[in-house]
Formats: C-alpha cells, structure tokens, sequence
C-alpha cells in the first residue's frame, strides 16, 4: 500500500513537474499583449458610450469601409435602442446616400436603388474574389462580429479571474491596438512586399496598409468649437473599435441590465427558499 | 418548486410567519416562472428584420391597362390592383348596399376621383385563398377554395365570406402612381 | 417505479381516471412519499439539477430551431439574425450554448459524486450503466450542437471528430464518406448533424426516465454508502428534499446566469464568430472546455488507432466500474486510502483537461502521457487492488446513526415516521 502511495506521488510530482516547464518554454514566444482599455461597456453596469460610437461609426464609414464589408448590419440598427443613438430621420438619409442593388422588376431586370433603412450595408465589392482581387489576394474580413472573432490568450490564472472580474474585452482592446500597432520593423525582421510589420498581429506580418493617419477624420466640434475627441490615431482606433463592439454584441446593455435584475430576482428567491427549507427540516433530528 | 406550502401542514406555534414564508416563496418562483416564460413567447412575434421590412411600396400604375389585374406583394400580403372599366365601376356604384352582406358603398372603397383603380387585399376574408379575377356572376372575383363570390368593389356577394376584400392603406403620390403603407 | 402506490384520489373523477392510468400515483409514490436517505447532501441535488437542464436545453432548442437555417451558406447568417433581431433570441442562444456548459458542469459534479460515493456498486449497476449511456449521448448532442452555428470551429470541429473514426481499419474512410455524406464536411453534413442534435435530446430524455425507474428500485445511495434499513432512515421525497434540490437548483441558475448574461462567451471560442471556410485551418483548435480531458488522452498517443481507441475507451471503462472496483465498502468516507487515490485522480482529470487546451509539444505531451495512464490505472490498477489491500473504517450501523450518533439512534421512532418525521426533543 505505502509502496504504490509513495510511486504515485513521485509520478504526481513529475508530472507537475513537465507540466511547469512546458509552461514556461511556450511562454517565451507569446505575442504582444494588447493594452487594456477603459470601456464604457466593460462590467456588470456597463454601457455604451453614444457619442464614442457615433465618431466609432464616423472612422468606420470614412475609412474601414472602403475595403471592409458589414454584412450583418443594417441602417436601421443605427437608431435603435442601446446603439449609437442616431435618430430615425438621419439613418434615412444616411440610407439614401448609398446605392443597393434590386429586382428583378417586371421586365426582369435587376436595378440600382437608394437603400433603406432596412437594407444591409452595402459591401464594398460585388464578391470575396473581388475582395481579394482589389487587395493583393488577401480579402478584407467582414466586421459584422469581428470584436467577437479576435482574442489573444488569457492564460492561467487570469483567465479563472475573468470569471469574476467579467473582463470580456480582449477582441475590442486588440482591434483597438492593432489600428495604432504598426511600426518599424526590428532589425534582422525582414517583411515581404507589399505586407507590413504590426506589433499586435500575430506573427506580426500583416497585410493591411496603416489605416489611419492623425487627422484624417473630422470629429464633430464641441461647444467650444473643438473637436468631441482628440483626432488621432490612437483616439480613432479605440473609437472605431467601439462601435465595432457594438456591431458585433448589438444587445449587451440589454443583455447586462437583464443580467442583474435576474440575479437579484435568484438572490432573493434563493434567500426565500433557504428559510423555507430551513423551517421545514427544522422538525428533522439531526438537521438544521 | 411553487407547491412547497400546499402539503406541509402539521401544526406550529406561529402558523402565520411560517404561511407568510411559504407564500411569499411560491409567489416569488411563480412570477421567476412567468418572466422566464415571457421571452419565449415575444419570440414568437415577428422580428426586427420583418418589422422593418414593412417599408412602403411605390407602385406605377401607368403600364396597367383598362380591365387588368396586377398582383403585388406588401408586408408578404397579396394585393390586387385592378383597372376598372367603365362598366365595372357603374355596376358597383349602383350596387344596393342595404342588401349586401358587409354594406359598404363604392366610394368608400375608392380613392375620390380615382374610380377607375380599386387596391384590395387579395386573399379571400373566409379562409385566405386567391379569388380569381374577372370571374362569378358579379364579375369581380370567385374564390376557387368555398365559392365566395366578390363584385367589382370586391364586396362579398356570394359564399361564405363574411366580410368585403379590405383596402390596405395607400395614397396616391401622383396621378398615376401609388405609395401601399 | 417504486411498488405499489398508496396514493388514494379524492374525487370521484381522480378515482375513475387513476383506475384507467395510475399515473398521478405514480407521480405520487415517486416524487412525493419516496422515502428518500436523510442524511442526503448537497452533491445529491444535481440530479435534479440535470433534469433541470435537460429540459432547458431541449425548450431553447426547440425554439432556436423556430429561427435556425440548416444550410452551409445560411446558418451563419441565421444565427446572426436570431443574435440581432429575434425577440431575445441573443439571450435564447446564450441560454442555450452556455446551458450546453451547464449542463456537463453539473454531470461532471453528478459523476463524481457517483465515483467518491460508490453509487455505482451493487445494487445500482444497471443505474450506472445508464447514467454512462446519457453521458456518451450528451457528448454526442453537443458535439453536433457545436457544429451548428457554422463558424471555423464549428467547421474544423467537425472535420477533426468525424476523422477520428478513419482510424477504424479497413472500413473506416467509407465511414467517415457516410458521416460527411460527400468527400469532406459541407452541407449534407451540417444538415443530418442538426436533424441527429434535435433527436439526441430525446433519447436521452428516454434513458433518463430508466435511469430514474433503476434508481427507484433500490432508492438513492447516500455519503454512509449504507442500504436505508427502517422509517427513521428515510424522509419523504416531499417536502424534505423538492425543497432542498429547489434552493440548489435556484444557486445554481446563478452561476448560469452570470455566464450566459454577463460572460456569455467565455466559455466559447472567438474564432467561431469566423464563418467556416474550407481553406483556413484556426491557428489553435480546441474542442470546448468539457471534452478536453478525452482530447488530451486521444493526443497523448502517438499512434492513429490507439489514440481513438484510448479516448472511446476511457469512456468505456466507466461500464466496467462495478465490477473494477473489488471493495466491500461503498462509500469513499470509509476508505481512507481509497481517498488519497481518489483526490489524485480528480486532479489528474483537471490536469488533463488544461493539458487538453495545450499545444501537443514538449512538456505538455509527458504531462498528458502521465495523467492519461494514471487515468487508466485508477480503473485498471487502483481500484481492483484497493479492495483487497485496504482496510476500511468501521462502518454505522444505519443511516439514522451516521447522522445522529449511537446515542440518537438509540431513541424510538414514532411511528409513520416517514411521514411525520421525528421532531426534536
């Protein structure tokens, strides 16, 4: 018995043992982390931040979408509740300014229509060939649920930390980064043609030009006739990275508002029954 | 989990704040029932998407000639749009409304000055089939499904329709063309 | 599913309905008078737990299929539109994929529970058996479930599974052309795999009720592992413990829906928010978090077929637990060194599961080797062993003195003590 206690503790310790150093050995060639940022709509409370998602979408509409289709949004989702706030009669004109294709009509031809609100957002080419075509082979992706489709890993412990801490942001702090990643490549990294180097890209070679320069959108001015927020590359890459959160998790501050009445609701209920249980095993030898 | 208090009843001291407990914990997992049921049910709705495609549509009446019926789709309902001739339109003006079944004169059904276009849903008031055109002893419409006969106001005449073929809301946006929503 | 019932209706309609269908004294012998141990804890409660979200599971189900498109160019997309558009459809969904985590959370306690305890010994072999059965048809539902949504792990899931059952000799790549129905996995494949995730749920539903009716027979194992004797052993189903499951239920449905409302994807994976493409295997494929141990054991051998086999079997063992396990005694409270090999192995299945998520390189590959062979040596090696070996603590006499005492035993119980339990002194 002590015999077969004593060899499985060794093979426990060995284990452990492989286990710590395999750990370390791939820690060395993990990629750059992703600053954290300060999100409206981090925790249980979080919100959307309107006027941060109106400048989100402003960068997105200027810029991003030139290449990058939105297959998932329509117009209509910019004014409703928990978004950017737009109202109904700018989505409409908004809508109006771009051209969506329709038909076929009774002669059977397909035609070109000024959209609605309940149109999708156009892409800005025909089809993924045609993507990629226009962009040295490498199509563009699409930013329906792209805060939701990137993520760096949290690795142990942080990632049972989340859990209770409810930090979900990876996907948005890491587009945020990557807008505002590119630099020069270090000495003895060679980048191929055409591509560039970016600090927060894994593997680092990345084929998307820098897409953002200081200035390049022009924020809506303030009360003081500056602008709402410094025009920037670092300011635009969190904003567009914003809205591209609320693109991709349209619902969250309904989803977070719900979340905490459902568990006060259980809270309360779980009190409720726990005295009621107590009352009933209260006549039960032996219980409390 | 909400019948807990029903079948305990042995005796206690303090019978009231024992009650009190049991009821407020059955009414507290009755209304966690009912709001866990409510989604369920709003699902069953139509969704944004259907909602907001509910948009206007713009039809041009010009191409349609005397005595034609175009079919077209608003909100995924059928509706007919039909040209009536000079016959059509007399018949159904001087129809006796007192003895139709869902009395209603032409004019009501018609926009003033427009006669000559009657907009209607298209699909029969008894059980939703597509009456077919020009057809019935009133000219108007036959429903193939039960026989339901309509004139040319799309008036129930015959069958077992209860009621006319109704007029969705539209407007003419010129003389010759309409805007259905 | 427990004897006779001595349920008697009232009204004269309940006494001519229950002598055409005695189901309300069915419902009534199994749910309401069944005596059940009182010295039941709170690892007892999963079962109903389950039950729970079993039927979570199949209700969000049902209505997801209301708004899912089971076609390779449209699922993607619907999921999509039932996150945005239907009516709470994002909270349906999240209910739904983070029930699935739920729902092997709790199995895994429920499993456990059944290890440390010895639920599995006689008389509750066939129960065990059962309880085996619900849990490879579990796997495969959420596995296919996984599937649905179309995304690159969906996709890439589905191509690594499916290519497990190449390795069978001879026959196995006509298999895997029948999985797929076609030469690689596309829309006849996602099609049959959401019409077998609409199926799966209800035979589960169906071994559940004889898992249930096996449990009935001998009535609940309990943390004495001791046979309930006389009354005083037992309490009535209700109300003592539809109260007792219902406040575990209740915190439970906490932690459910802090994950489904407030983290909704952290138990996923982001690259399943990428539509599947054929061309572009993700950087890190990982199953999801529940089948992680099984995938570390199937990548912890070096050869094709043995890696299958390895990890189909150390589900498989589980049938052969009964009679693998050689003790007498039951319960693992009473066998201390049971306890050391017990803890060590729970460890080395948590163990297994991280390795699972881990590159299959350097260190990582010793680790799951090690925990893969212990996995197997605590079946194989441990258990037979221990029975003859170890020398178990005494044992209470009965269920009522392993909660009371010798000295409270020593009282005589009123009578109908079953129904009216014995009130302190």
């Amino acid at each position: 018995m002590k015999l077969i206690s004593s060899l499985t503790t060794r093979l426990a310790i060995a284990t452990l043992a492989s286990v710590i150093v395999a750990g370390s050995a791939f820690a060395s060639g993990a990629a750059a982390i992703p600053p954290r940022n300060d999100w409206s709509f981090a925790g249980p409370f979080g919100k959307y931040d309107e006027t941060q998602l109106q400048r989100g979408f402003k960068v997105f509409h200027e810029v991003c979408s030139n290449c990058h289709s939105m297959n998932k949004l329509n117009f209509r989702n910019l004014s409703q509740p928990g978004g950017p706030g737009f109202t109904d009669a700018q989505v409409k004109a908004l809508a109006a300014t771009f051209k969506v294709k329709d038909g076929p009509n009774d002669n059977g031809d397909y035609f070109d229509r000024p959209a609605r609100p309940a149109d999708f957002w156009p892409s800005p080419f025909p089809n993924k060939q045609a993507a990629a075509a226009a962009n040295g082979g490498a199509a563009p992706p699409d930013f329906s649920v792209i805060a939701k489709a990137r993520t760096y890993e949290r690795g142990f412990p942080n990632f049972v930390f989340d859990i209770f801490t409810q930090f979900q942001e990876q996907g948005v702090d890491y587009l945020a980064a990557l807008l505002h990643g590119y630099e020069d490549a270090p000495a003895g990294f060679t980048v191929p043609e055409g591509k560039y180097y970016n600090h927060y890209f894994p593997g680092n070679v990345i084929a998307m030009p820098p897409p953002l320069l200081d200035g390049q959108v022009s924020y809506e001015k303030g009360p003081d006739g500056k602008p709402q927020a410094p025009e920037t590359v670092v300011q635009y890459a969190k904003d567009v990275a914003a809205f591209l959160m609320w693109v991709a998790e349209p619902h969250l501050e309904q989803r977070k508002e719900i979340a905490f009445k459902t568990l006060v609701f259980l809270l309360v209920f779980a009190g409720l029954l726990y005295f009621t249980k107590k009352k009933i095993w209260s006549n039960v030898q032996g219980h409390a | 989990m909400t019948t807990v208090a029903t079948t305990h009843a042995a005796a206690s001291a303090e019978p009231t704040r024992r009650d009190f407990l049991y009821i407020a914990t059955s009414a507290a997992g009755a209304v966690g029932l009912a709001g866990a049921i409510w989604p369920f049910i709003s699902q069953m709705g139509p969704d944004a998407a259907t909602i907001a495609a509910g948009a206007p549509v713009d039809f041009d009446l010009s191409p349609v000639a005397e005595g034609q019926i175009v079919k077209l789709f608003w909100r995924g309902k059928l509706i007919f749009v039909r040209h009536r001739t000079k016959d059509e339109i007399k018949s159904a003006q001087e129809t006796d409304v007192t003895t139709l079944r869902d009395p209603q004169t032409d004019a009501a059904r018609v926009k003033e000055g427009k006669d000559q276009w009657l907009v209607v849903y298209g699909n029969c008031t008894h059980l939703g089939c597509v009456p077919l055109g020009n057809e019935g002893a009133f000219h108007g419409w036959q429903c193939p499904c039960h026989g339901s006969v309509f004139d040319t106001s799309g008036r129930i005449r015959q069958g077992p329709a209860p009621t006319n073929l109704p007029v969705p809301p539209y407007a003419f946006t010129s003389d010759t063309a309409i805007r259905i929503g | 599913m427990s004897g006779p019932s001595t349920y008697v209706p009232k009204s004269a309609f309940g006494k001519w309905f229950e002598s055409r269908l005695p189901i309300v004294g069915l419902i009534h012998s199994s749910f309401v008078v069944f005596p059940n141990p009182r010295n039941l804890n709170y690892l007892w409660t999963f079962g109903g737990i389950l039950a729970f979200m079993l039927v979570a599971q199949i209700v969000t189900g049902v209505v997801l299929a209301m708004h899912y498109t089971p076609h390779a160019t449209m699922a993607f997309a619907s999921i999509e539109s039932i996150m945005r558009d239907v009516n709470y459809g994002w909270m349906i969904r999240y209910l739904h994929a983070n029930g699935a985590s739920m729902f092997f959370i709790a199995v895994y306690v429920h499993m456990f529970r059944g290890f440390y305890y010895g639920s599995y010994k006689a008389p509750r072999e066939i129960l065990w058996i059962l309880g085996v059965i619900i849990f490879l048809l579990m796997m495969a539902t959420a596995f296919m479930g996984y599937v649905l949504p179309w995304g690159q792990m969906s996709f890439w899931g589905a191509t690594v599974i499916t290519n497990l059952f190449s390795a069978i000799p001879v026959v196995g790549e006509t298999i895997v052309t029948y999985l797929w129905g076609g030469y690689s996995v596309d829309n006849p494949t996602l099609n049959r795999f959401f019409s077998l995730h609409y199926l799966l749920p209800f035979m589960i539903a169906g071994v559940v009720v004889l898992h249930i009716w096996a449990l009935h027979v001998p009535g609940s194992n309990n943390p004495a592992g001791i046979e309930k004797k006389t009354e005083k052993d037992t309490l009535p189903f209700h109300p003592y413990f539809t109260v007792k499951d219902a406040l575990a239920l209740v915190c439970f449905l906490m932690v459910y829906v802090w994950f489904a409302f407030y983290i909704p994807n952290f138990l996923g994976h982001a690259d399943n928010y990428i539509e599947a493409n054929a061309a572009v295997t993700p950087a890190h494929i990982v199953p999801e978090w529940y089948f992680l141990p099984f995938y570390a054991i199937l990548r912890a051998i070096p050869d094709k077929l043995l890696g299958v086999l390895a990890m189909f079997g150390s589900i498989a063992i589980m049938l052969f637990l009964p009679w693998l396990d050689t003790s007498r005694v039951r319960s693992g409270r009473y066998r201390p060194v049971f306890q050391v090999f017990f803890a060590l192995f729970a460890i080395t299945c948590v163990l297994l599961g991280w390795l699972g998520a881990k590159p299959p390189e350097g260190g990582y590959v010793l680790a799951s080797r090690i925990c893969t062979a212990y996995y197997f040596a605590y079946f194989i090696i441990v258990l037979p062993l221990l029975g003859l070996f170890e020398t178990p603590k005494a044992l209470p006499a009965s269920i009522a003195e392993s909660v009371l005492g010798k000295s409270g035993s020593a009282h005589a119980m009123p009578q109908g003590a079953a129904h009216e339990p014995n009130t302190k002194a």
